[in-house]
């Protein structure tokens, strides 16, 4: 187990400046949300974390390491075996696929044995998945298909776990549902990188937040003080007034 | 009656070998996005070996020789022309093979010259009969080798990890490597795959009843195009009936051209494009296709 550090992060597309200077830590064994308005530069910093950017024509400096191994211009595949791995925005399951290839395809570079082990956690975890293991993935629901996506994903046995706006277009009970298993996962040992839009949800499981702008890391600290500062609770909150309890029957009302 | 049977059993045997060819091109295609326009000369450069090579080693040891080095030739492209080939559009990753066929083709045809190579197969011209209905062994070994190995990849294809990779990797590349699929990999066995079915396909085009390996069976290779387009580029099952369509087609125009002489002579050589052009007016993306060829 090892921190997930980024530093000096400078991602680019093109002329396009996405991330200037973006630096943070995942602790071993935390769960960490990054919060931010849309082109923020959310999903360009868990790309360049994972290696995929050529795939958008992007280009990156600064560095991403994993305790003391650069994973900066490693490839995709190579960051996935060192244990980082990511559930990509808008779950892009193998809809052509049935379920249980879906699995298998994120499970190939384990060994038989690990692999038994994982996939039994998975189900475990989403029975759902076992039900329906030779439908085509596509058929699946909104949430079955983020269900699979996080299952395909854990079957290649990270430690750290990269989400992407994972109760995007979800609905709440399902939000819930995924905010539960997230939780369950942070449990056994793995370490999540949250990018959430659903800022009372994300801080509610992370620890420790940050909060990107245009780019830049324009707050950062624990979740507690983040729920207590004004600025968030302004503009990510949308609560106007800073009205002592407010966030707690907002959640409340909306987990219930 | 007799005539149409033999007709129809040499049309599927050819267009089995057909469904070989094409079966690599679309394998290729699905993997790396890539139509591969030099695949006629893979297919060349495997027969060639095995023509050169039999004499010596053996035809066995030969046939398994010719597979080997298709397969690394194709490999090798792979890996030396099309990754390195630092562009961004799958359109000029296509001119490139074109290029890639261009200089293997070439270079194959000037050290065939005017020869015609026998394939040195233990088959030779000796032809089985059922009732009244003759039939030559070649085509008969070539449609029974074309099935199995068909049938194998089709397995392979639905099965194992390397099919399930495969087929990931088609569908999205980026989210495939996201779940550690390494697509280097992938595409270069997808190369060499194919490499490996158009050396079997090209023992198949040379052997009796045609005399041998000449320089212009890279031609004849080629109305696998038409099978694996008329199929639809991205589909594995098209493949497959692209290439009997177009084998059955081609030897019911060439068995009764007399009876159609209206059409006029060799119209066997041009029917599998015929077909490609009908089919491809109903279906812009092919029978059982995704994706229209103009899109690529
Ligand atoms: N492939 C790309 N090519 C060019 N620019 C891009 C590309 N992807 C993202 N961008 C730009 O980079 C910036 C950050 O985008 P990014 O997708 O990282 O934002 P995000 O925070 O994930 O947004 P969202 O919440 O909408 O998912 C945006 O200005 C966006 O327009
Ligand atoms: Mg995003």
């Amino acid at each position: 187990m090892a921190d997930l550090a980024v530093s000096d992060l400078v991602v680019g597309y093109g002329p396009v400046r996405a991330l200037r200077g973006v630096s943070m830590r995942v602790p071993s064994g935390s769960i960490v949300a990054v919060l931010g308005a849309n082109g923020a530069g959310k999903s360009t910093l868990l790309r360049a974390i994972s290696g995929t950017l050529r795939f958008h024509r992007g280009s990156c400096q600064g560095s991403v390491t994993l305790g003391d191994q650069r994973l900066t211009g490693l490839d995709a595949a190579t960051v996935v075996g060192r244990g980082v791995v990511q559930v990509p925005e808008g779950r892009r399951v193998f809809a052509r696929m049935t379920v249980e290839d879906n699995l298998r395809a994120g499970g190939l570079g384990r060994p038989r044995r690990e692999y038994a082990k994982a996939h039994d956690q998975v189900v475990e975890l989403f029975p759902v998945l076992k039900e329906r293991s030779r439908q085509r993935a596509g058929l699946l629901s909104g949430g079955e298909q983020q269900m699979l996506a996080i299952g395909r994903a854990l079957m290649a046995g990270p430690t750290t776990l990269l989400l992407d706006e994972p109760t995007l277009g979800l609905a709440p009970l399902m939000a819930a549902r995924i905010t539960e298993t997230i939780k369950e996962i942070n449990s056994l040992g793995t370490s999540v990188l949250l990018v959430e839009q659903n800022v009372a949800m994300a801080l509610s499981l992370a620890s420790h937040a940050y909060v990107l702008e245009v780019g830049e890391v324009a707050l950062q600290g624990t979740s507690a003080e983040l729920r207590t500062s004004d600025e968030v609770r302004r503009r990510y909150l949308g609560i106007a007034d800073a009205v002592e309890g407010a966030l707690e029957t907002r959640t409340l009302s909306r987990w219930s | 009656m007799t005539t149409f049977v033999e007709l129809l059993v040499n049309g599927l045997s050819i267009g089995a070998v057909y469904a070989l060819i094409a079966l690599g091109f679309v394998i290729i295609f699905k993997a790396t996005e890539v139509v591969n326009f030099a695949h006629a000369s893979l297919l060349l450069a495997g027969g060639y070996l095995v023509a050169r090579l039999w004499p010596l080693i053996g035809f066995w040891a030969a046939l398994l020789a010719g597979i080997l080095a298709a397969a690394l030739v194709a490999a090798a492209i792979e890996f030396l022309v099309i990754r390195r080939a630092n562009v961004a559009s799958h359109s000029v990753l296509a001119i490139v093979t074109i290029g890639v066929d261009i200089v293997l083709t070439t270079e194959l045809t000037r050290q065939i010259g005017t020869d015609v190579l026998a394939m040195g197969d233990p088959w030779g011209s000796q032809v089985m009969r059922f009732g009244g209905v003759t039939i030559a062994e070649t085509r008969i070994v070539a449609l029974v080798t074309a099935a199995l190995l068909i049938t194998a990849f089709l397995l392979a294809f639905k099965y194992t990890g390397w099919g399930v990779a495969m087929r990931a990797a088609a569908e999205d590349a980026e989210t495939a490597s996201l779940m550690g699929i390494r697509l280097g990999r992938v595409s270069m066995s997808a190369w060499a795959v194919a490499g490996a079915l158009a050396a079997v396909a090209a023992l198949f085009l040379c052997v009796f009843p045609t005399p041998g390996l000449d320089r212009s069976t890279s031609l004849v290779a080629l109305k696998a195009f038409p099978a694996a387009i008329l199929g639809g580029l991205d589909s594995t099952t098209g493949a497959l009936v692209g290439g009997l369509i177009i084998g059955v087609t081609e030897s019911m125009m060439s068995g009764y051209q007399n009876d159609m002489a209206f059409l006029g002579r060799g119209i066997g050589d041009v029917a599998p494009f015929l077909v490609m052009l009908v089919i491809l007016l109903i279906r812009p993306a092919g029978l059982f296709g995704t994706k229209e060829l103009a899109r690529v």
